[in-house]
């Protein structure tokens, strides 16, 4: 599975992008959040607020109850500020 | 048409561009977003945008379709930049050419709400003391909420 991180995301874990093998099964983004908190502290601490987390599976936005399969690429950001 | 991009760009010319030779344009509006020396209490020196090459693309391509399908419109253009900005840089140019200027004035109004909560870019400010990520603003939430109400 492929991750991106963005923002703050990004600059607090160290890591633009990372390919993970991912349990099969762990099968929504919730049940992502769970194991990625269990790999380290800087993601517990950076995910440990999800109201800050905005969440896109292969490139749209979806809410954390959405399915998640192995090719999927899925991106961590807070809220957007362009424009 | 979208772009996103690093390099600044000619506002006249893009705009020039985007109605030449149509002639059922009656009117053209636009807007530019510029870099401001104000953050929330700090003085700001310069500013560096990322955002989500791909998803960027689509996102923006997503909300101008709905311009479309919303207003009756012969042409629209956003351009948005990315990387390092300076004070006074231009950040966003939307535009829209309609046969009248009501739809041209709305479609436009509504594309810059939409794309400041819907495009996945991020502001970082650089200070005097520092870098910091700008936090999303619910008056940006409401603005492109008032949109999806009508």
């Amino acid at each position: 599975m492929k991750l991106l991180y963005f923002a703050w995301i990004r600059t607090n874990l160290g890591v633009a992008e990372e390919l993970l093998d991912v349990p099969s099964e762990i099968k929504d983004v919730e049940g992502l959040l769970e194991w990625l908190i269990n790999r380290g502290e800087s993601y517990k601490t950076v995910f440990s607020d999800l109201s800050l987390i905005r969440v896109a599976v292969n490139q749209e936005f979806v809410e954390l109850d959405n399915a998640i399969t192995k090719g999927d690429e899925i991106a961590f950001f807070p809220p957007v500020t362009g424009g | 048409m979208i772009r996103v991009q690093r390099e600044d760009f000619d506002m006249g010319l893009e705009l020039a561009k985007l109605t030449k030779n149509n002639h059922k344009v009656g009117g053209l509006t636009s807007f530019v977003g510029l870099v401001r020396d104000s953050a929330a209490s700090e003085t700001i020196s310069s500013m560096t945008l990322e955002h989500y090459p791909g998803m960027t693309e689509k996102q923006l391509e997503h909300i101008e379709s709905i311009a479309h399908q919303r207003w009756h419109l012969e042409a629209s253009l956003i351009i948005h930049r990315y990387g390092k900005l300076d004070l006074g840089d231009q950040i966003v140019l939307v535009a829209c050419a309609s046969a009248h200027r009501g739809e041209a004035f709305e479609a436009c109004h509504f594309l810059i709400d939409w794309l400041k909560t819907k495009a996945p870019f991020w502001k970082l400010e650089e200070t005097a003391s520092g870098s910091k990520w700008v936090e999303a603003i619910d008056a940006d939430k409401d603005a492109a909420h008032r949109w999806s109400s009508e």
